[in-house]
């Protein structure tokens, strides 16, 4: 499936029909890698949910992933092995929706796939594609279990649940500590999907170790059509700060009922919040956005190519959202990868991924080292709304900005 | 933990959040109740509304509430099309062919707009968004409670239409008996299509005063569509009282049972409630015996 309205002329179209024609009346099926020569493109599976309730993050990612595909494509392709085709699917957001893309892709002769976004699409997709021992760069899924089944096949660029968690917890504490410890008391609000549920676990078994007391932890479906009820039960419950961890719309239907409720609160400090960290959500609710904190996949505001990637999106009309550098990342660290392996084989590609030191990103993140499909370099960073702008105020070595906090009323 | 101070605020927001599920079930009370036409387009028409009540303000800066005099006509014409030159000539009178048939304009209306706008969620930020009635113990967001009144006044417009003109006297004949209409002088297919079309304004309006609060993409309409079955069966398949008092209803279990039973499990009341009156009441709490 391209997303182009005319991939061929008249001419190409006859062309390959007559090859596939010739192939077919001579009996010889080979796997495309094998067919492959100089010259001919790599195909990349580029999966992501852009259709259902996760479409808005997909169509990001798949934005994030065919921009750095166009760039890598008008330089010329991959050194040596030419240029990446992108085999876009929809995953429907539903895993059986994304194991049946992988399904079509490896059909399609793809050298590896990215993508998923969900980490219970993720989940599904890297193990299909296991089956096939098809390379997975997962783009965003933050489960740590899609890398702790020994799959050979899977990596992942971004950081996990368990770096997160710790890396926000650490932050908060330390966040709270500076402010002379004015908070004491948490909610969380969290979607109730794998991966909502799966941080509100964490976060209940850790943040009693970083002093604070969690009054209630309110689980909610996506979509949720109303936040009224969820607000009255902050409202009673009169905690300092809420940690939101949900989807982009329920984030911002949840940030706004609070505002009409008028919510009193210290902070709002998300992990991994769906819109605290959205330029459109600054943009739309700047005073319902104000001041709220997030611990979350960010790029380095420091690095020129990321500034440039940043007004680059933003040209085409788009928001800089984190799933469009995520991707954007994960396709460089395939093409770094693959110009490595010099080949499109599946098992040499796994192995370059496996050994990959990939620096050319955008990410503030260490050196990539992948250890069990996990890159160890990766890390969140903390975030704040401050002057209708998104700043990094955590960690120092690439925050542009000082925390704010407990919020002004 | 559940005081009265938290009871009477989640009863209300029920109240609010169930005029909204009216404004969605009246235009489908109509279509689903009257004509027996399952309407898979309903959301579908409803997403396109309020892509509609959005650009609306975007781009001409006309408010909701504005729009919906706009908009109510054009989508009244919009479905009148769609049923006199589509939905009927494809569906022969055969009412699995109108499933499939709207079933088919739902997947092209949503497929359309996903292609024109991408699924970006959108919402519009007018400068009353963030004002609150206070009531003491709550505060209201000003747009559920206008939608709250505004729901009344289509419910009556509709009510009015339906008993005291001769349209409505003619969409009921049909309803009862179609060959006995038609051999009395009504043209069937003009009150179909009448009806596609009310039930189509009806959804208009529902999205202008739905989009001051809430956002829009190409599914957002599937989010009230099963809902709004629900009402219609619930409240009795064309009782436009029905649709009403049931949406409340509806607004009211959800909210409680999210309250009492954790968001996750809210719409479980919903069905619950729906099973428990239909036992009682097999036609709905308004619905004419058979």
């Amino acid at each position: 499936m391209s997303d182009q309205k005319f991939p061929f002329s008249r001419r190409q179209f006859l062309a390959t029909t007559a090859i596939g024609a010739a192939v077919a009346a001579t009996g010889s099926v080979a796997m495309p890698s094998v067919l492959r020569a100089q010259g001919t493109p790599v195909k990349l599976g580029v999966l992501h949910p852009v259709t259902g309730a996760l479409s808005y993050s997909g169509q990001q990612g798949r934005l994030g992933a065919t921009t750095a595909i166009e760039e890598i494509n008008a330089a010329g392709g991959v050194k040596g092995l030419g240029k990446i085709d992108a085999v876009l699917g929809d995953a429907q957001s539903t895993p059986e929706g994304g194991t049946a893309e992988v399904e079509k892709m490896n059909s399609a002769g793809v050298a590896c796939v990215v993508g998923g976004y969900a980490s219970n699409i993720c989940l599904a997709t890297t193990q299909a594609a296991a089956r096939y021992e098809l390379p997975y760069v997962v783009d965003v899924g933050v489960a740590d279990g899609i890398v702790t089944r020994g799959l050979k096949n899977t990596f992942r660029f971004g950081p996990g649940f368990g770096v997160i968690s710790k890396t926000a917890l650490a932050n908060l504490a330390a966040i709270n500590d500076h402010a002379g410890k004015p908070a004491k008391t948490v909610m969380i609000v969290h979607e109730d999907s794998l991966f909502g549920s799966g941080l509100a676990k964490l976060l209940n078994a850790q943040l009693p170790q970083q002093g604070f007391q969690i009054l209630e932890t309110i689980p909610h479906p996506t979509p949720t059509r109303d936040f009224n009820n969820v607000v009255l039960k902050i409202k009673a419950q009169n905690p300092d700060i809420v940690i939101p961890a949900n989807y982009y719309n329920e984030y911002v239907l949840l940030a706004r009922t609070m505002r009409q409720q008028q919510i009193k609160l210290k902070g709002i400090y998300s992990v991994l919040g769906g819109a605290a960290s959205s330029y459109k959500f600054v943009k739309e609710f700047p005073e319902a956005a104000k001041f709220i904190m997030d611990c979350n996949h960010w790029f380095d505001p420091r690095n020129e190519k990321a500034q440039a990637l940043k007004k680059k999106v933003e040209g085409k009309g788009q928001f800089f959202t984190y799933e469009v550098y995520m991707n954007y990342s994960c396709v460089y660290l395939i093409a770094d990868a693959l110009q490595r392996a010099a080949s499109a084989d599946r098992a040499k590609l796994t192995a370059a991924l496996a050994s990959s030191t990939f620096a050319g990103h955008v990410m503030p993140y260490g050196p990539t080292k992948f250890v069990n499909g996990q890159n160890e370099g990766a890390a969140p960073v903390n975030t704040q709304v401050l002057d209708n702008d998104i700043k990094v105020i955590l960690p120092p070595s690439f925050a542009n900005a000082k925390p704010i906090f407990p919020m002004p009323a | 933990m559940l005081s009265s101070a938290i009871l009477f605020p989640a009863v209300l927001n029920g109240l609010l959040t169930g005029a909204v599920y009216a404004l969605v079930a009246l235009g489908l009370t109509l279509i689903y109740g009257v004509l027996h036409i399952i309407n898979f387009a309903h959301g579908a028409l409803l997403s396109a509304a309020m892509f509609a009540a959005f650009f609306a303000f975007r781009l001409l800066g006309i408010d909701p509430y504005v729009a919906v005099f706009l908009l109510a006509p054009l989508f009244f014409t919009f479905g009148y099309a769609l049923q006199r030159f589509i939905i009927g000539p494809a569906s022969h009178r055969n009412d699995r062919n109108m499933l499939l048939v709207t079933l088919g304009i739902a997947v092209v209306i949503e497929n359309a707009l996903l292609y024109a706008f991408r699924a970006d969620t959108r919402t519009i930020d007018v400068p009353y968004a963030f004002e609150t009635v206070n009531f003491g113990f709550t505060f209201l967001a000003v747009p559920r409670v206008i939608g709250f009144a505004a729901v009344f006044v289509v419910a009556l417009a509709l009510w009015l239409i339906m008993n005291c003109t001769d349209i409505g006297r003619a969409i009921r004949a049909v309803a009862k008996e179609r060959l006995g209409a038609e051999l009395v002088g009504i043209d069937v297919a003009h009150v179909y299509a009448m009806t596609f079309g009310l039930g189509t304004a009806c959804v208009a309006v529902a999205a202008c005063l739905l989009i001051p609060n809430y956002y829009v993409n190409p599914s957002v309409g599937n989010a009230f569509v099963l809902v709004a079955f629900t009402i219609v069966v619930l409240g009795g398949m064309g009782s436009v009282p029905g649709a009403l008092i049931g949406a409340l209803l509806i607004g009211v279990v959800e909210s409680l049972s999210g309250l009492f039973l954790g968001e996750s499990l809210g719409q479980v009341g919903i069905f619950v409630i729906f099973i428990a009156v239909l036992l009682v009441r097999p036609n709905g709490l308004f619905g004419a015996r058979a």
